[in-house]
């Protein structure tokens, strides 16, 4: 396909029911409206093929649905709903609870929606609203570069360089400023709750900052002109005409990058500690759901144990997919009719 | 219209001088200008940091041995990561082989004929696929080849990714062919072209190159993947070339090595994380430039 020529549509397209008529053959290059019955067989096979591909998408959401439920089936039995309230996980004893990892998941992604939705939206209201044109593509692309990178990298650069630097620098200010909530206490070792939103938040930046983007450039002109226009600065213009207007867009993004975070594994399995406990200092090690699969998936043993661990992917699963969901409804109640965004 | 109302009210008004903006919002207005620039940089620190320190370490690193050889035991200096190199290629080889034609399968069916409720459900459904935690379908490509296999393979590592590959593939696929002009489509059907041929040889060739671009996309998403590797792939320290045996990949190396004590190893973490990161961007360069310039390039 790749070195054929443009291809010029030929008058006599579909061939095979014309081959013994030599003689029509010339007419019905001429006048192809005039040509015996085109088949339309192959139209009907190309068609169900193509319907076929698209159903295949569904398929594989209905496929590792079956996986995980047929997976988690044992654990099920065992715990029911008390899996999931549970703070024991101990392989030995065959007792498996969700509880830390649910906490750890929650709340590194929290903290680094914390950190990272004020940022992306700045980027975002920059790159719209201020940013002169000739630097707008440059700042967005190298932003979206941020996207590019793999997640296991981020969490190679995230031991080496930024644990050492929230160790030396960022905990003892934090424990000094702020030590008396409770939140930033213990020992600072670098690696724990507080590496892994920090991590986070780098890595759902781009998500959250270019989805935003696409909403705010979606507010009509006319809104930003009529508040201008009634004598506001551009702040005032920003804030009154076009944040207000991109409300639900806004959150949309925030959703979807709430869940990219609860899905993140490497960066986060790399930094966080593992370690199954529940404790409010933010600079305390910590699990994620994703972090125990990827750690303990491969030597789980026992059925029940990876029947647990299948569990958790299932509870996951239908949280990001919930998450999700309503985020692309709350993104696409904004951009809806809009032409189709270039990914290019 | 409001805007209507708005200009011939304006035209009514005779003269009026307008007020001076208080000092406080014009402060307020500079400041909040200064934290989005501010925003900007504090953003952008951390990818030139990522950048600088992985040229920093890697390039160090990376020597001949490095691309030729296979992993040395413990203490051993030395030693490189060819086979992961190679691994991921096999591993992304497959991934492309079933998720390419799958995905632009679905994004033609999406945009040929799924302008309706079945097309809204797909559309939906590979929308939600996308962000379904890697993790999570290395689980279900585990459940559906390690399991009936009896070992880790490349093939289950494979699966894995194109399971990833197909909803990012058919949805900017999509986009892209919305963008041929239907005037294109109809000029073909005038003709006398069959509807297929039609999507095949006149819609689906105008958005070659963009098609190329979505696919290039979603081929550099996964090609840094590690999460859906570790039970599926798995990783090897050796030579492999059985497609159905445990394969190295450059991303489960780069994992292994970054949480091991050994600085030998860190080091290899950082040339192996330089090794992917610019075979993933020449990788897609490559395809680009010819798009652009080359024998791919559509109408």
């Amino acid at each position: 396909m790749s070195n054929q020529a443009l291809p010029r549509p030929r008058f006599n397209a579909p061939e095979p029911e014309r081959g013994s008529k030599a003689a029509l053959k010339v007419e019905a290059r001429t006048t192809p409206l005039l040509q015996g019955k085109v088949s339309e067989i192959p139209d009907i096979v190309f068609g169900w093929t193509m319907r076929l591909c698209g159903l295949s998408v569904v398929a594989l959401l209905g496929l590792i649905v079956y996986q995980l439920v047929v997976g988690s089936q044992l654990s099920w039995h065992a715990f029911g709903w008390k899996f999931f309230g549970q703070s024991d996980w101990n392989p030995v004893s065959d007792q498996y609870g969700a509880l830390p990892f649910m906490y750890g998941t929650i709340v590194s992604s929290v903290l680094s929606l914390v950190i990272a939705v004020p940022l992306s939206i700045g980027v975002a209201v920059f790159i719209t609203e201020m940013c002169p044109v000739g630097l707008r593509g440059i700042v967005s692309f190298t932003t979206e570069l941020l996207a590019a990178i793999p997640s296991v990298v981020y969490g190679l650069w995230a031991i080496f360089v930024m644990v050492p630097i929230l160790r030396e620098y960022v905990q003892p200010f934090l424990a000094k400023t702020l030590g008396w909530t409770g939140l930033f206490s213990g020992p600072p070792y670098g690696i724990g709750m507080l590496a892994a939103g920090v991590i986070l938040a780098i890595m759902i930046i781009p998500i959250i900052s270019s989805i935003t983007r696409e909403v705010l450039t979606v507010v009509p002109q006319h809104q930003r002109e009529a508040v201008l226009a009634l004598g506001a600065t551009r702040w005032e213009m920003i804030r009154m005409g076009v944040l207000r207007n991109a409300r639900a867009g806004i959150v949309g993004a925030i959703i979807l990058g709430l869940g990219r975070a609860l899905g993140e594994t490497m960066a986060v399995t790399m930094v966080i500690g593992n370690r199954a406990e529940i404790a409010k200092s933010l600079f305390a090690p910590g699990y994620t759901m994703a972090s125990v699969l990827a750690n303990e998936f491969t030597e789980a043993t026992g059925d029940l144990y990876l029947s647990a661990l299948i569990e958790i992917g299932l509870a996951l699963f239908f949280v990001t997919i919930a998450v999700n969901g309503l985020a692309r409804l709350m993104v696409w109640s904004v951009t809806r009719g809009q032409p189709a965004r270039s990914n290019a | 219209m409001p805007d209507n109302n708005f200009n011939s009210a304006a035209g009514l008004v005779p003269e009026f001088s307008v007020p001076p903006i208080s000092l406080r919002r014009r402060v307020t207005d500079q400041a909040m200008t200064g934290v989005a620039v501010l925003t900007v940089l504090v953003v952008l620190l951390p990818l030139f940091a990522i950048f600088a320190y992985l040229v920093y370490k890697g390039i160090g690193s990376i020597n001949l041995a490095f691309l030729t050889q296979t992993p040395k035991p413990v203490g051993e200096p030395g030693g490189g990561m060819a086979n992961a190199i190679v691994g991921s290629m096999v591993i992304l080889g497959i991934a492309s082989l079933l998720g390419v034609p799958l995905g632009i399968g679905a994004g033609i069916f999406l945009s040929e004929y799924g302008r309706n409720r079945y097309g809204d459900i797909v559309r939906f459904v590979s929308d939600v696929l996308n962000g379904v935690p890697s993790i999570v379908i290395g689980i279900v490509a585990y459940g559906l080849v390690v399991m009936r296999q009896k070992h880790f393979s490349a093939l289950a590592g494979g699966v894995a990714l194109a399971i990833m590959m197909i909803p990012t593939i058919a949805r900017t696929t999509e986009q892209m062919l919305l963008l041929v002009p239907q005037a294109i489509r109809e000029a073909a059907y005038g003709l006398g072209v069959s509807r297929w041929r039609t999507t095949l040889s006149i819609t689906l060739r105008t958005a070659t190159s963009g098609v190329i671009t979505g696919v290039m996309l979603a081929f550099a998403r996964v090609a840094g993947e590690t999460a859906p590797l570790l039970f599926t792939a798995f990783g090897n320290q050796y030579w492999n070339w059985d497609s159905g045996q445990p394969t190295a990949a450059l991303s489960l190396q780069i994992f292994t090595y970054a949480i091991s004590p050994f600085d030998e190893w860190h080091r290899q973490a950082w040339a192996g994380a330089l090794v992917l990161i610019v075979l993933i961007v020449s990788a897609v360069a490559a395809v680009r430039i010819a798009v652009k310039h080359g024998t791919l390039a559509g109408a």
